[in-house]
């Protein structure tokens, strides 16, 4: 678990360096310099700022940049008396705001300078940038991002402990269109997050998940007036059902032999309707009744146990080697 | 294998933004059935599949898979990629068939899912 956790978390910073943008992280109270101003003036700023170099800007442009090493030059052969237009970096590197944090990483590790200025998609100054401001803005980034997840996490999976009775059950349902091809999976979709959200085990989620998905194309291919998916949820166990008033299934035995289809053909094109849906199901669940009557509709429970105890069912069908 | 050692392998291009290429993916599955994708796969598994509409995009989704490549030069339409940005999972694009991408993959050290008894 623990190197699972770390896995987690390293993933996080580097989705993080994809997804923030180096306006976000860059320090913007820019203290810039003119080329005339003397080497001296700029060693003091360093010095009461606790900083280690300044962009040069003449009438608005950027020009270069000067830093803690030009002035160390400068003072090693003498030079302090210089101004900064003749010691500075000219023509700097620079990196545009809106650009995202990988940029500047990539900078970093291509160049040896220590900052780099920001300017916007006109040029001008708005930012500086150092591999410090990197390391702060993905801890505070990685800080919110945690705080937030935990505390939709906690209220949400406290929920059976906030809400006092002596049995509580949070019911979700979701509306089913028939044909609507293009929005399928959005429930299910809506579902997993809903669990996930409710600290249900990853594994787990992933299982209702896939049952959910099947069940929902299922209602989209075959029900001609479309149904919907409810999920009770309790403390220790997840009834999901998928009700429509559809065709029915004459023969369930024949629809439960994996390859087994009665899709039409455009569905099959898409890439379902194979006949592995009701098998696929079964395959996830702990626990699965399929109700039908030819031209009265189909009713589908799937139970998921989310106490070990609870489960022995699953495993015991599992080794008895029967499945649909 | 990351995302980035996979791209040349298959002579591939990225097609979805903000895709981290230092993703890890470990095993692979080729198929263009998606219930086999559902019934076939574990978590973090790299699909690759000639089908191109949005339910890919979801079956990945439910199925936890980590990128997809699209292969036989089939170009998603607009609506597969936008999903695959929201639910933050890298489409990445072979002019190659399935057999050769599936191959090279195999051939550079990824393995399958494993056996599933349904």
């Amino acid at each position: 678990m623990e190197g699972s956790r770390l896995a987690q978390e390293f993933t996080k910073v580097q989705e993080l360096i994809y997804e923030l943008k180096i306006a976000q992280v860059m320090t913007r109270d820019v203290i810039t310099v003119s080329p005339a101003t003397p080497l001296r003036e700029v060693k003091e700023i360093l010095r009461t700022r606790r900083i280690s170099g300044l962009p040069v800007v003449r009438d608005h442009e950027l020009v270069g940049i000067v830093s803690i090493e030009d002035i160390i030059k400068a003072l090693e052969s003498d030079a302090m008396d210089a101004t900064v237009g003749e010691k500075m970096t000219p023509n700097p590197v620079t990196l545009i705001a809106d650009e995202s944090v990988v940029q500047a990483v990539n900078m970093f590790s291509r160049y040896t300078y220590g900052r780099f200025p920001v300017v916007d998609r006109s040029g001008a100054l708005v930012g500086i940038i150092t591999a410090g401001d990197i390391t702060r803005g993905l801890l505070k980034a990685i800080e919110l991002d945690y705080r937030q997840d935990e505390i939709s996490r906690y209220r949400a999976s406290h929920i059976f402990e906030d809400i006092p009775s002596d049995r509580t059950t949070l019911v979700l349902r979701y509306e089913i269109k028939a044909r609507d091809f293009a929005r399928g999976g959005e429930a299910s979709s809506r579902i997993k997050k809903a669990l996930t959200r409710l600290n249900v085990p990853p594994k787990i989620v992933r299982r209702v998940a896939i049952a959910t998905y099947e069940a929902e194309m299922n209602i989209i291919i075959h029900a001609d007036v479309g149904g919907y998916l409810v999920a009770d949820i309790w403390p220790e166990r997840i009834r999901l059902r998928a009700v429509d008033t559809g065709p029915g299934i004459p023969d369930i035995e024949q629809a439960m032999q994996p390859g087994f289809s009665t899709a039409p053909a455009w569905i099959r094109e898409l890439g379902f309707g194979a006949g592995m849906g009701l098998v696929n199901i079964k395959h996830c669940a702990d626990e699965m009744i399929l109700e039908s009557q030819a031209g009265r509709g189909t009713n589908l429970e799937v139970n998921f146990y989310l106490q070990p105890d609870a489960r022995s069912g699953r495993a015991e069908e599992r080794q008895g080697g029967r499945s649909g | 294998m990351k995302l980035r050692e996979i791209l040349p392998l298959i002579e591939g291009e990225l097609l979805s933004g903000n895709a981290n290429l230092d993703l890890e993916v470990e095993m692979g599955c080729g198929a263009d059935l998606m219930s086999d994708v559902l019934a076939f796969t574990h978590a973090g598994t790299l699909l690759v599949t000639g089908l191109t509409n949005p339910q890919v995009v979801r079956t990945a989704e439910m199925a936890e898979i980590a990128a997809i490549v699209f292969v036989r030069g089939k170009r998603p339409p607009e609506e597969t990629i936008a999903l695959a940005e929201e639910k933050g999972i890298p489409l990445l694009f072979s002019p190659h068939t399935m057999f050769e991408v599936c191959g090279r993959l195999y051939q550079a050290g990824m393995h399958g899912c494993g056996r599933f008894d349904l």
